[in-house]
């Protein structure tokens, strides 16, 4: 008789040693405890929908009516149905012969991708080519799909912020790359080094790494910064100095909540420096429905623009993106919408602008109420969430309970954010999970929970933290 | 100062994993396509015809398919939950879409189609589809078995990266294939195990060269982890019989090897003597369980009679694996978060349909059988037509959605496709679209021609049945003028 088919230790072996900890140990006993009966927030991943933010009205109706179109012929539709919503649920299905059921181009519908590069015209005030945007099923797989075209071998690097999205660890170990960290400063608000930035590329170099691309993540997820104008410039001379592709993850461009360093693309500055940087500097740009104000995560839509990328690569590109055959459909109407959303005048419009308002208004007061929270907090500090939709807070553990974890197997932050977890049902993803400095201990929250149970959340919090510091203060100070 | 001029992306740097594949169905044919529409719009006159006829890509609802509208209802609502609070939903949709949708709604985080659902798919639609499944086969079914992904190619994908380690792991694959696996496993970097399928045989599967293929490959020192069967076949249309099953569940079962089957096409089955059995349902039958033999099985919404491509949404069912297995699995999945809900939804009324005693469950019965019915006619008249050409024959197609006929290409169009330097199943298919405006995939698309197993010089098309009865009737003509136009041309004048 034969062994049978598959063992864990016949895996992978980059699957058995990736990590996505958004989704690990942290989730997973939430998970757990929520089945036995304990009232869970989760706080682990940005999930608008799933904390009680509600959808946008026109884009739901929009998609709506695509998906039935034998609506469009009822007499009774223009009861429910707003007639601008009827007349763009037309215009998509328009573009899309076949319908929402049909497989479309595989870069996606070329209406869709036009309307994607108008956007970005007017954003940046520079033209953009629809053949050079891909739609993708969220952003997560287009950047999935640029890091495997990128990556040959373990000996091909990619600079990653630390902290960072583990997307982009998990992705290069999938792959067989390497990981070359570059430090965000938290004492200068989370901003990039690039003194530490050069220095982790010669060290890299030094052990035969070739450093192929620059991950920028703006504003920053766990961080929240915005880079200024000038730290873009700053990126943009040092990829084209070392001859890095910059892949600008973009996704949260429109969740800004100061206004000092308000959103500007990689691509806008790089055209800005005009020259032959403008023309040589490779940047792959990537954007989603599932964050800003639209929340639709599970719609999963996503794209990537294409700066100076050679014909022949793009052939390469597409040829990736073909053998899944397809995006999503409804995922492309929902970006064609957000790139393409009702104007002044429309009959959606005053709605619409309203809904979009009143969330960005209340996640920028989410924003003050966690990091203000947070810092109310003994041991604890917190840089304010200038952007994106998280807080990641500096929990300065004491050596008694860095101690009392270790000799637990657990890593100190994990053990902090279980027992978070344990007494207060607050589910959080430990700092470990994005990286961090050694020895500094943190943890990433979303302020996304909705804003009236923000006071009882915190103080839940401030109750746990202060009694978990009381329990393992080191006496030796006293 | 530039460090080191080679290292940004150009086509030389670049992943030669992702330079070695290709995937013809969106590959020359189509690209030719695209040029040749863009030259009819300028110059409507310009060919002998109006417009191109698409039969390269299973694409039902862009050649005129209709969603099914229960499907579509339920859909639309999901999407739009505030109007189940209002009455005037009943007089838009029906009211076992209202419940059905309502009942989807209430398991959603958030009771909304909008966030991220877990990464292996809602809890209550993964129920769905085991109840389905175990419906189907008479087996039990465990939702905790069940990942809902974004179309069954996701799941393959995922499936592969798993299971190949270097390129010293082998996965056994049919030729000729549907060219997502040779491609997936080059991305991967594993090695492609090909075993012929026998033309001669109506596409069958003969034991004694899968055999065959596995020795050879261990000899070389390959490691093969998994044989992937596709039931019914693409492009080759063919079922297998219950007996072929048993022989591959004893083969696999005896070799140790991982069944990955392909079962995409379940609903499309055009014989009487012929029935869909799934490869679980077969080794359970044979009384073995998950104990003695690992199975992934692949479903899709994109074939079948409901056509939604476009939605990507699909199943793989995993019997065999140990928990770290299926552990180390959803973590892969959880790196792009969860599959997307439109697919899982669609994925869970497809195995979870309208039953006898719905009110919507007579409309539903009537739309599915209308599109079997024609897919059956559509099978037959393609498949008479393509066997009256001259040196064209066709094996019976029994299930699926393509035809693939083997086209005995005169010495002359040999030497005219050798002379431009392409394949002569491109030559011929190239002209097909020039000269009559049908685009179909060449058969080396299919690499159909095993290096190792040369069967020399046959070449074939992939057609499929997809465009509507009356475009058949429209390119059937054109296409009996078209074959006989390029025999004469080329004809062996010895």
């Amino acid at each position: 008789m034969g062994r049978k088919g598959l063992d864990y230790e016949d895996l992978n072996e980059n699957v058995k040693k990736v990590q996505y900890a958004v989704r690990g140990e942290l989730y997973l006993r939430a998970s757990e405890l929520q089945k036995e009966g304990k009232r869970i927030i989760f706080t682990n991943v940005g999930n608008p929908h799933a904390l009680g933010q509600k959808p946008l009205t026109f884009p739901r109706q929009v998609v709506a009516l695509c998906q039935a179109p034998f609506l469009l012929d009822d007499p009774n539709v223009g009861l429910i149905f707003p007639a601008d919503a009827i007349a763009r649920a037309k215009h998509y299905l328009a573009m899309a012969p076949g319908g929402l059921g049909a497989y479309s181009d595989s870069r996606g519908i070329p209406g869709v991708r036009k309307e994607v590069a108008e956007f970005i015209q007017r954003r940046d005030g520079y033209p953009s080519d629809p053949e050079l945007i891909y739609l993708t099923d969220g952003a997560s797989k287009g950047v999935m799909q640029m890091l495997n075209a990128i990556i040959r071998n373990d000996r091909d690097g990619i600079l990653v912020p630390v902290p960072q999205y583990p997307l982009y660890s998990a992705a290069i170990s999938l792959f067989g790359g390497s990981l070359v960290p570059y430090y965000l400063d938290e004492e200068a608000n989370w901003g990039l080094d690039l003194v530490n930035t050069r220095q982790s590329v010669a060290a890299a170099r030094s052990n035969g790494i070739t450093v192929r691309a620059m991950v920028i993540i703006n504003p920053g997820n766990p961080t929240g910064q915005c880079l200024s104008e000038a730290n873009l410039r700053e990126i943009l001379n040092f990829c084209y100095q070392e001859n890095l592709v910059l892949l600008a993850d973009e996704v949260y461009q429109q969740n800004v909540y100061q206004d000092e360093r308000p959103f500007i693309s990689a691509r806008k500055v790089l055209f800005d420096m005009g020259g032959p940087i403008s023309r040589e500097v490779q940047l792959i740009s990537f954007h989603t429905v599932s964050k800003g104000y639209w929340g639709e995560c599970g719609q999963r839509g996503g794209y990537f623009e294409m700066t100076n990328i050679p014909p022949k690569t793009v052939d390469e590109i597409y040829k990736v993106a073909s053998i899944a055959l397809s995006p999503n459909v409804p995922g492309q109407i929902f970006m064609g919408l957000m790139m393409n959303p009702p104007k002044p005048g429309d009959i959606s419009y005053l709605k619409f602008a309203t809904e979009s308002k009143s969330i960005l208004d209340s996640l920028r007061r989410r924003a003050q109420i966690m990091t203000d929270g947070f810092n109310s907090c003994r041991n604890v500090v917190c840089n304010f969430t200038e952007g994106a939709m998280y807080s990641f807070p500096q929990i300065r553990l004491p050596q008694r309970a860095m101690d009392t974890a270790r000799s637990a197997g657990k890593e100190p932050d994990v053990f902090y954010c279980l027992k978070l977890l344990e007494a207060t049902g607050i589910s959080t993803v430990p700092g470990s999970g994005f990286g961090q400095k050694e020895g500094v201990f943190h943890l990433r929250t979303t302020i996304l929970p909705a804003e009236e149970d923000m006071p009882a959340i915190m103080s839940s919090f401030k109750k746990f933290n202060d009694s978990f510091m009381e329990q393992y203060q080191d006496y030796s100070k006293l | 100062m530039s460090y080191n001029k080679t290292a940004s992306i150009t086509a030389e740097t670049i992943n030669p994993r992702v330079k070695t594949f290709n995937y013809e169905p969106c590959g020359e044919i189509a690209k030719h396509a695209e040029r040749l529409e863009e030259e009819l719009k300028k110059n409507p006159g310009s060919r002998p015809f109006q417009e191109i006829i698409y039969c390269n890509l299973g694409n039902p609802q862009a050649l005129g398919q209709l969603p099914i509208t229960f499907f579509r209802e339920v859909l639309s609502l999901c999407d739009n939950p505030t109007l189940l609070e209002r009455d005037e939903a009943s007089m838009l949709f029906s009211p076992c879409a209202i419940k059905r949708a309502r009942k989807i709604i209430e398991a959603m985080p958030g009771r909304d189609s909008g966030p991220y659902t877990p990464s292996q798919g809602i809890k209550s639609l993964r129920e769905s589809v085991a109840d389905g499944i175990a419906g189907r086969d008479g087996y039990p079914s465990r939702p905790e078995d069940i990942f809902l992904t974004d179309g069954a190619s996701s799941a393959i994908n995922l499936t592969l990266q798993m299971l190949i380690r270097s390129d010293e792991d082998g996965i056994l694959c049919p030729l000729p294939e549907y060219p997502l696996y040779s491609a997936s496993i080059i991305l991967h970097g594993g090695t492609m195990i090909p075993y012929n399928l026998s033309e001669d045989g109506d596409w069958g599967l003969e034991i004694f060269e899968v055999k065959r293929c596995l020795e050879e490959a261990r000899i070389s020192g390959l490691t093969v982890r998994a044989m992937v069967v596709i039931n019914p076949g693409n492009p080759t249309g063919q079922v297998l019989s219950i007996t072929n099953q048993e022989e591959i569940v004893e083969f696999c079962r005896k070799e140790g090897l991982v069944i990955l089957a392909d079962e995409v096409y379940q609903d499309n089955i055009y014989v009487e003597n012929k029935k869909f059995n799934s490869f679980k349902k077969v080794a359970r039958s044979l009384g073995y369980n998950a104990n003695d033999i690992s199975i992934v099985s692949y479903h899709s919404v994109s074939m079948g009679y409901s056509g939604e491509c476009g939605r990507r949404g699909g199943y793989m069912e995993i019997c065999g694996f140990g928990e770290d297995v299926i552990g180390a699995i959803c973590k892969v999945a959880s790196v792009t978060l969860c599959p997307n809900i439109g697919g899982q939804i669609l994925t869970s009324l497809v195995m979870d349909r309208p039953k006898i005693g719905d009110d919507c469950f007579e409309r539903f019965l009537a739309e599915k059988d209308n599109i079997q019915s024609s897919l059956v006619k559509r099978a037959k008249t393609l498949e008479e037509a393509f066997n009256s050409l001259e040196g064209v024959t066709c094996n019976k197609i029994e299930g699926a959605i393509y035809l693939f006929p083997r086209i005995h290409l005169p010495a002359a169009a040999i030497k005219a496709a050798k002379t431009e330097g392409i394949s002569p199943d491109i030559f011929y298919a190239c002209r097909l679209l020039d000269d009559a405006g049908i685009a179909v995939v060449p058969g080396s698309g299919f690499h159909q021609i095993s290096g190792r197993n040369m069967v020399a010089g046959t070449w074939h098309i992939r057609c499929t049945i997809l465009p509507g009865e009356d475009k058949i009737n429209e390119m059937i003509p054109r296409l009996k003028a078209f074959h006989e136009a390029f025999m004469n041309e080329f004809r062996d004048r010895s």
